[in-house]
């Protein structure tokens, strides 16, 4: 169940957008977070979203997914989109009951503010739904192999994230074991009040880290005896390719920050 | 017949300022020759273990010297050495470094600088040399024990390695993982002469070795064939360590009055002696 949590994000698939190098994609990503903001008349919104429903479109991810990954944000959106409704005082008045009115502009700011909080989710959701976390990972490392001048240890930010990532699955495990082994012994995981719920987490935590820490002991000797000594001298085995759709799909994006800046007001 | 390691005159002890507690491993000496499968055998703290660290540079000797492919080990030459030895060790998620077989495979390749090409092809070859070749793309939670043991032999193979160190390596598998790991190292030897050195307390594991080294408390306590060493008997079970299965059923048979030819140390051998016994009359 919890191994569906973190790697039910990721969906396979052999689309356009699953096929671009996780650079592009983590560049395209991050460059249309900031071109955004560019957006501030219905046009551009419109724009930026008709934009969003065609990446969806191209990355053949079934809505579905991404719905779900609304769900974290959802009372976010509601609360500023209430905000602004309530509380921008400027434009015409459109409803007015007892203390409650709204005028246009809060309408218009509640919408926008909706729109940008939608494409913004469904962008980031693309990328980790389209990119398996070893490939964010190791394009990760490449875009920010520039901050080594700033003694940014990038290569073992990297190197950490991608063991994290494969051990998650080895801990879920002996999380499981050490929950049933304490169950078979009459700890009561799931009832009582939360106080006592809580408790009984801890002789579940305490063997869990003991052995993590081992694990952590063993794969040091392990990466030792098999060569690791930094990543000075390295060589890669994952090869990241840039081709054609890459350079594409940057293209687009910049095609997208014109419009943008043609449009606004 | 080229010498590949030896230890000479080897003490080395977890705790130096401490004389009162005893060595872990003392006064050992032995040569491993090319293409020779060792094994070291022992009951838990008899130093089995800490040899092994300390023929890789993990742990140096208090005295004595260490000699790999007939060089001394030391700081300066350590990572040199090491890319010439390959390491299984008794955890097979614990030394699982990359995300798939054959990242995990590579690792070793990447960290000794190797070129890509050299490196797709070499995975590729030291994962067919364990028959793993069809398990490119898995993730380790998806291989069995016996399967993540032979990845692990893979790569330490990619870097075609002088000798296999196989530190307590099918401790903690099944039956059938144990076997499909033994299968696999005799496989290599007949195919490349391959130089292994096994520590374990398997004793079936053991019998597959040319030459065996008993230890005990930190000492050397003997070394034979292991016929020889299996015909100390009783003395090795006083010393905690069990005899095979087979010798222990052809001992149990000669007390009963079964007129066996000599010691069986595998069963095929009993089972041999048992229905041509009675030929001979």
């Amino acid at each position: 169940m919890m191994e569906k949590m973190i790697f039910g994000r990721f969906m396979p698939g052999d689309s356009f957008v699953h096929k671009l190098d996780p650079r592009s994609k983590l560049l395209f990503v991050f460059a249309f977070i900031i071109i955004v903001f560019l957006a501030n008349n219905p046009v551009t919104y419109a724009a930026l979203f008709v934009f969003t429903l065609l990446v969806i479109f191209v990355s053949r991810i079934k809505l579905y997914f991404l719905i779900n990954g609304l769900k974290p944000v959802i009372i976010l959106m509601a609360f500023t989109f209430l905000l602004h409704i309530f509380f921008t005082k400027e434009g015409e008045l459109l409803y007015h009951w007892k203390f409650i009115s709204i005028y246009e502009e809060g309408l218009k700011q509640g919408i926008f503010i909706s729109i940008r909080f939608l494409v913004l989710v469904f962008m980031t959701s693309i990328l980790t739904l389209t990119t398996s976390p070893i490939s964010i990972t190791d394009g990760l490392e490449v875009l920010l192999n520039p901050f080594k001048k700033l003694k940014l240890p990038v290569h073992e930010l990297a190197l950490m994230m991608s063991i994290s990532l494969r051990f998650i699955p080895t801990l879920m495990d002996e999380t499981d074991k050490i929950m049933k082994a304490q169950m078979a012994r009459g700890s009561d995981l799931s009832t009582g009040p939360i106080k006592e719920r809580v408790k009984a987490v801890v002789p579940l935590l305490v063997p869990l880290f003991v052995s993590a820490f081992k694990r952590a002991e063993d794969l040091a000797t392990a990466m030792e005896v098999r060569g690791y000594r930094g990543g000075e001298g390295r060589t890669r085995y994952r090869q990241l390719k840039w081709d054609s759709k890459d350079t594409l799909a940057i293209l687009l994006l910049v095609a997208m920050t014109a419009l943008l800046i043609t449009l606004r007001s | 017949m080229d010498e590949i390691l030896s230890l000479d005159h080897v003490t080395f002890t977890y705790s130096p300022d401490e004389p009162d507690i005893k060595n872990a491993v003392e006064d050992v000496s032995f040569t491993v020759n090319e293409g020779e499968w060792i094994a070291i055998v022992g009951h838990n703290g008899s130093g089995k273990s800490t040899i092994a660290r300390l023929m890789n540079g993990l742990l140096f000797p208090q005295q004595g010297t260490i000699k790999v492919l007939n060089q001394s080990l030391t700081e300066e030459n350590l990572w040199d050495i090491r890319s010439q030895m390959g390491m299984v060790f008794q955890n097979p998620d614990n030394q699982f470094v990359g995300a798939t077989v054959q990242d995990d495979v590579a690792f070793a390749l990447e960290n000794n600088g190797i070129p890509y090409e050299e490196m797709v092809k070499r995975v590729h070859e030291a994962l067919k040399q364990v028959k793993m070749d069809q398990f490119l793309n898995h993730e380790p939670q998806h291989l069995s024990g016996g399967q993540k043991q032979r990845v692990a032999i893979a790569g330490a193979l990619a870097l075609k390695p002088k000798l296999l160190i196989l530190d307590e390596a099918t401790s903690m598998l099944d039956p059938q993982g144990r076997a499909e790991v033994l299968a696999t190292v005799q496989a290599l030897r007949e195919e490349t002469g391959l130089t292994v050195l096994s520590i374990t307390h398997d004793l079936e594991e053991a019998i597959l070795a040319d030459r065996m080294l008993f230890m005990n408390g930190g000492k050397k306590f003997a070394e034979g064939t292991p016929s020889e060493i299996f015909a100390l008997g009783d003395q090795l079970v006083e010393l905690g360590l069990d005899l095979p299965f087979a010798m222990k059923l052809t001992k149990l048979l000669k007390q009963n009055g079964v007129k066996l030819l000599g010691e069986h140390m595998t069963e095929e051998e009993l089972v041999n002696d048992l229905w041509t016994s009675n030929f001979k009359k």
